[in-house]
């Protein structure tokens, strides 16, 4: 560990991705992400990487999957409309098993929707982000410094388990100035002998592919890839806890919005009231076990989001109906206050409390 | 007895997998030539390929070299990365018309403009093969398909496209040829511009394609003998074969001075980075 030095978030992330041997990143230019890009077109050239700008994203998280297969760390990042674009990208990731790490740093939507930030793509993030059964890891910093600390996870846990991991920023992150400490330079990258690097005439070809045209060889493998969701299910599950020990409601909030879910607290603590906050660090898997052991204490929860209503769903499953399970939310890159929050919990309170 | 002398033999490049391809599809002998010109240029070894989405998708098990399965049309950005992380491996997509030229189109243009060093292997059937024989990007005017039963009618479908005359116009493509396989002289020649075409990869001269005009004798509706009839009759007049780009018989060796040449009279190319 260095110095610390003020960073923005997107570019703290991008100085720590090299920092984790990424030498190749693809891209296409969107708000708010741009210094993510800027960052990485500055610093490849002198690390001996490649940046390139593609034409589409599309195109870049095509050739992240090709990188990815030649076994090169790799990324790419974008915002919402650009990410809906890579879906189909990641769904063929994950369906040939090949790492790789996708930077999602959100904006307003559907469609153009806006450049403010937001938290509406967590279903897409953890849900659906492309076709057929699969999954991919999720994490969502709140601070410049965990963007560039998860970064460094994410293209580890990226090669451990095979498959596209995700981090799911928004742009107040991206933007925020604060202090970090930049990660080391990583030492030795695993090796890699399934990637299609040629064969040398030392072994027979590898093949990176997603098509299984028998279909018990397709339910085979999706069997075999999903243990590997298990046993990420049991061992990846990151979360924080704060003030949960007496907590009678626990609000849940990742990301920015659990910024302000905690000054809340702070504020609805002082008035007495016995709040505390959940905050998921990795959105899939989602981490229920930390969320069951609150249910001890807790009398309701409260999902506060920068969206409609969509982490709200993943709690109502652990905890189930027996207690309220309510969402909080500004939408359409609308960043709510500590004030609405806490406006928020008192009635909740009221509702719940004795 | 007579000293046993093998004359002729399958090229180490392919699998020993028997092929899926129809009777009389055009598609395996291209297979060949890409594998025996990998053969006799030594590059088994370090050659990635990138199979498309189309009837070619399972060459992944007919190429005995490393091989990506890409999603459709996707190939060259894939390629385009194989190749920037290993540079010193010859990479090469091998693309029908439909993935090529119609969902595959962007991605081919700007892997052909960045003059990425990868050889493109097109097989242009005027179809879509693999999922029926629909109407594709380079589908004759008037031929009926099952997406163009009447016949393609230009006033509604357009144009097909050419695609090597529109490749031929970027400054970052090396070398762009068009051959067929009608014949054994044409297979010769066909063969000779794959080979080229690799040679010009490792030389490192720039973005290198050839287009095959090929046959779908199965979703032609025809006896593969009338296919290539139709093939000499139809494809060859729409599709001219010839070279449409070889920056080395201009007088370049590669296409970036080529590109270079064609823009000196403009102060910001010439004068490099301030
Ligand atoms: C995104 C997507 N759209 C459509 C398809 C269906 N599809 C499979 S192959 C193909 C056309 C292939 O035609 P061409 O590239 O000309 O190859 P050919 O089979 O003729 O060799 C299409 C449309 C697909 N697999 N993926
Ligand atoms: S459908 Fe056409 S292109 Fe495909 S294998 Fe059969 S003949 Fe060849
Ligand atoms: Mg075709």
């Amino acid at each position: 560990m260095g110095e610390k030095v003020l960073m923005k978030g997107n570019e703290a992330l991008a100085a720590a991705a090299v920092r984790a041997g990424c030498r190749f990143y693809f891209g296409y230019p969107i708000t708010p992400q741009t210094e993510l890009a800027a960052y990485m077109s500055k610093i490849m050239p002198k690390v001996g990487g490649t940046f390139l700008q593609a034409e589409s994203e599309i195109s870049a998280i095509n050739m992240l999957y090709g990188a990815a297969a030649a076994g090169a760390r790799a990324m790419t990042s974008s915002s919402s409309p650009g990410v809906s674009l890579k879906g189909e990208g990641i769904s063929y990731m994950a369906g040939a098993d090949l790492p790789g790490v996708i930077v999602n740093v959100e904006r307003g939507g559907p469609g153009l929707g806006s450049i403010q930030p937001s938290q509406q793509d967590y279903w897409q993030a953890t849900r659906a982000m492309g076709h057929g059964d699969f999954f991919q890891i999720v994490y969502a910093p709140n601070t410049v410094q965990e963007m560039a600390d998860m970064i460094f996870t994410a293209f580890e846990k990226a090669d451990e388990y095979l498959t596209p991991v995700m981090i799911l920023a928004d742009g107040l992150l991206g933007q925020m100035m604060e202090p970090v400490e930049l990660p080391d330079e990583i030492g030795e990258l695993p090796e890699k002998p399934w990637a299609t690097t040629g064969t040398k005439g030392k072994r027979e070809h590898n093949i990176a592919n997603s098509l299984y045209l028998q279909s018990n060889e397709l339910e085979a493998k999706l069997l075999e890839r999903a243990k590997r969701y298990e046993i990420i299910l049991d061992k990846e599950q990151q979360s924080e806890g704060f003030m949960l020990d007496d907590a009678e409601i626990v609000l849940v909030a990742f990301g920015a919005s659990s910024r302000i879910a905690r000054s809340a607290v702070v504020k609805a603590r002082e008035e007495g009231i016995k709040v505390g906050l959940l905050r998921p660090i990795t959105l899939w898997p989602f981490p229920a076990k930390a969320l069951e052991a609150t249910m001890g204490t807790a009398k309701a929860y409260l999902s506060v989001e920068m969206n409609m209503g969509q982490m709200v769903d993943d709690v109502r499953l652990v905890v189930g109906k027996d207690v309220p399970v309510e969402h909080f939310g500004r939408t359409g890159g609308i960043i709510p206050t500590p004030d609405e929050v806490l406006e928020a919990i008192r009635t909740l309170n009221a509702k719940v409390g004795e | 007895m007579a000293e046993e002398q093998v004359v002729f033999e399958r090229p180490k490049t392919l699998t020993t997998k028997p092929t899926h391809y129809c009777p009389g599809c055009a598609h395996g002998i291209v297979h060949r030539l890409v594998a025996e010109s990998i053969d006799e240029l030594g590059k088994g070894g370090d050659a990635v390929g990138v199979a498309p989405v189309g009837c070619s998708v399972l060459a992944y098990d007919y190429f005995s070299c490393d091989m990506i399965e890409a999603a459709h049309g996707r190939a060259p950005s894939v390629a385009t990365a194989v190749k920037r992380v290993h540079p010193e491996n010859l990479v090469f997509s091998y693309q029908g018309d439909g993935d090529l030229a119609s969902i595959g189109m962007a991605e081919t243009v700007h892997a052909a403009t960045r003059g990425e060093n990868i050889t493109v292997i097109f097989y242009n059937n005027a179809i879509y093969g693999m999922t029926g024989g629909q109407m594709a990007p380079t589908t004759l005017p008037n031929q009926v398909t099952q997406t163009s039963p009447y016949g393609r009618n230009t006033k509604e479908a357009g144009y097909p496209v050419r695609v090597c005359e529109l490749l031929a116009t970027l400054d970052g493509v090396a070398y762009a040829e068009r051959v067929t396989i009608d014949k054994p002289a044409s297979v010769r020649k066909a063969k000779k511009a794959i080979k080229k075409a690799f040679e010009y990869q490792m030389e490192g001269r720039g973005y290198t394609i050839v287009e095959i005009v090929g046959t779908c004798p199965t979703n032609w509706g025809m006896t593969p003998k009338d296919a290539i009839g139709w093939l000499e009759e139809n494809m060859l007049p729409y599709y001219p074969l010839g070279v449409y780009r070889d920056c080395v018989e201009e007088g370049f060796e590669t296409a970036a001075e080529a590109a270079l040449a064609r823009a000196k009279d403009v102060p910001i190319v010439t004068g490099g980075v301030a």
